[in-house]
């Protein structure tokens, strides 16, 4: 972890002599999620409910899904930066060294203005959460400080695999950047609002759904109006954990299609 | 053994585009059925023309790149399951690719490398030490890497792939592009560690000098196949090529035939200049030639590793059996 640590400290040194200006950097991060947010407020205002939530509710699910995904954004959305390092062929030093790849990829690329998305995140979810009504019991507290970590995971693992598939595609970024990016927005609405077959993928399939909509219903107390059981909100890890496992399968298979650069 | 490979074979796919739809798939036997063995201690020569499957080489022998067929144990781990651990045991460079931290003083490098093999500060700092001390590193210690110049990154490399005492240092093409001094003081900082660590060493480069002064033995390869392994003695003469000796003379003289170690091949200027081949040690010849005549000045031609190789294959190729 300390050896991390080190690299997650050259990384900012080294960042430090080309930073333009981090405040401005910070700004634009915060704008993204912003604009994302106006988005989910002016269609509330038009129709008062979207899959029987308001405002409020529809609020709390894009903060439980961003809040997660800026997470991941943070901590790993470096791996679009795969693509370089296999063209260029620089990921050769990443394996010539005793740590993990993922790990080195994370420390080395990160970008701290990322945070400014996270904590708008962050300040999004505590105001919807006094705007909501939630009955509040132990388990829901868990789930509450479950989620965005659960999240986070479930959305890291999208950022891995779109990582993994610039091992076969090296034009592969903008189909990785779809998916993650993509999947990060549609999970800050309703899952329902994306009809029965889109909405059912990203709930099994890439499941989105897990980030943001299903663990704000069980906080509220509501059932899915498509039918999907009351229990499934709380299948959030377990949905975490298999998504990191088909991610790491993904990136160890990718890793051994990696071929370098000539030289 | 330090390193084993047997039947080591690598194969890309590459595809070309022939038409607006199609694509043409055509397979590069880059690497195509390699054995040999390097003894702990040893130090080898790998080499072969451009393109020969060198670097394809060492990519499998640091976990980098997957084989397709064959076997290949380095320090007695499969290199691409046991990748992690292997990196502990091997130092490697590759002349065209930085593993420094491209933004950060060298010494910042170091510190870090020293952190990712959790090594002792007490044991990284001695070993830091005698590597700035033999490799002159003091005056370009706090310079970032991005501005230092080859000569200085590539002592900087290699000081960086030392510092966890590995067990084998492979080395791709270290000295391309050095000027002649970095080429001398890394050569002798390779000859010193060899003598006092014990350390394996395999070696790519397109400098026959680089060879004999640092090898024990070569590999040749050509076309992803070992067209030649043996001593360093023999390898310019099996592949039939000379050194050549061209001496200046201070007056003109007949031809120098007939001078022990030396065959005469051609004279210029009315015999001012005269050209030898060097059929023994070049140190003998000269003490021989300047017997017979006063020498002005001397030069020594080394064959290039490309015509060696070239010569080597031809004759590899002669003695193939047929249809094979
Ligand atoms: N990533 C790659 N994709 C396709 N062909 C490659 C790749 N890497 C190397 N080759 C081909 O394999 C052969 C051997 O390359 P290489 O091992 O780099 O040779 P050397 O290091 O001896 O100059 C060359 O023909 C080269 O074009
Ligand atoms: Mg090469």
């Amino acid at each position: 972890m300390t050896v991390y640590a080190a690299l997650l400290r050259a990384a900012l040194a080294g960042q430090a002599g080309y930073r333009a200006s981090f405040a401005l950097e910070l700004l634009g991060s915060v704008l993204v999620i912003g604009l994302d947010f106006v988005e989910v407020y002016a269609v509330l205002t038009q129709v008062p409910e979207l899959e029987g939530l308001g405002l409020a509710e529809v609020a709390l699910v894009f903060a439980l899904a961003s809040t997660g995904f800026s997470l991941a954004d943070l901590v790993i959305g470096q791996t679009d930066r795969v693509t370089d390092h296999v063209r260029r062929g620089t990921f050769d030093v990443l394996l010539l060294r005793p740590l993990s790849t993922l790990g080195q990829l994370a420390a080395a690329d990160v970008q701290l203005r990322r945070l400014g998305r996270l904590g708008t995140a962050l300040a999004v979810l505590v105001i919807a959460l006094s705007q909501v009504e939630v009955d509040w019991t132990p388990a829901r507290v868990g789930l509450l400080v479950l989620t965005p970590l659960s999240g986070a995971v479930i959305f890291g693992s999208l950022f891995v695999a779109a990582g993994a598939v610039s091992f076969w595609l090296l034009d592969g970024r903008e189909v990785g950047n779809a998916l993650t990016y993509g999947s990060g927005y549609l999970a800050q609405w309703p899952t329902g609002v994306l009809g029965p077959v889109l909405g059912r993928f990203f709930t099994f399939v890439v499941p989105a759904a897990f980030t943001g909509y299903l663990p704000a219903l069980a906080l509220l107390g509501r059932d899915d109006p498509t039918g999907l059981p009351g229990w499934l909100p709380w299948a959030s890890p377990l949905a975490a954990l298999a998504a990191a496992a088909a991610a790491a399968l993904l990136w160890r298979t990718g890793i051994r299609h990696y071929v370098g650069a000539g030289g | 053994m330090i390193v084993e490979l047997d039947g080591l074979s690598r194969h890309f796919v590459v595809r070309r585009p022939t038409g607006r739809f199609r694509r043409e798939k055509r397979v590069v036997r880059a690497v195509d059925g390699i054995s040999f063995t390097v003894a702990a201690g040893e130090c080898v020569g790998y080499i072969g023309a451009n393109g020969a499957g060198k670097s394809t080489t060492i990519k499998m022998l640091t976990g980098i790149l997957v084989p397709t067929s064959g076997r290949v144990r380095v320090t007695g781990l499969e290199p691409v399951r046991q990748r992690r651990e292997l990196a502990r045991r091997i130092g490697v460079v590759f002349g065209q690719r930085s593993q420094l931290w491209w933004d950060l003083p060298l010494a910042e490098s170091f510190r870090l490398l020293a952190a990712i093999h959790r090594l002792e500060p007490a044991v990284a700092r001695a070993r830091l030490d005698r590597c700035v001390d033999l490799l002159d590193l003091a005056a370009f210690l706090d310079t970032p890497v991005r501005q230092l110049s080859l000569g200085q990154r590539m002592r900087g490399e290699v000081t960086a792939a030392l510092l966890h005492a590995p067990r084998l240092l492979l080395l791709d093409e270290p000295t391309v592009g050095l000027d002649i001094v970095s080429k001398e003081a890394l050569r002798a900082f390779l000859t010193e560690e060899r003598r006092v660590a014990g350390t394996t060493i395999l070696l790519t480069t397109h400098d026959l000098s680089d060879i004999e002064r640092l090898s024990d033995r070569v590999v040749v390869v050509d076309s992803g196949r070992v067209v030649h392994t043996g001593g360093l003695a023999g390898l310019a003469a099996a592949a039939g090529v000379d050194r050549v000796l061209v001496v200046d003379l201070a007056e003109p003289a007949p031809p120098l035939e007939g001078v022990p170690g030396t065959r005469f091949l051609s004279a210029e200027a009315g015999g001012l200049r005269q050209h030898l081949a060097l059929t023994g040690s070049a140190a003998a010849a000269v003490a021989a030639v300047s017997a017979r005549v006063e020498l002005r000045d001397l030069t020594i031609a080394e064959p290039d590793i490309e015509s060696v190789v070239r010569r080597l294959y031809h004759r590899a190729a002669a003695t193939r059996p047929a249809g094979s």
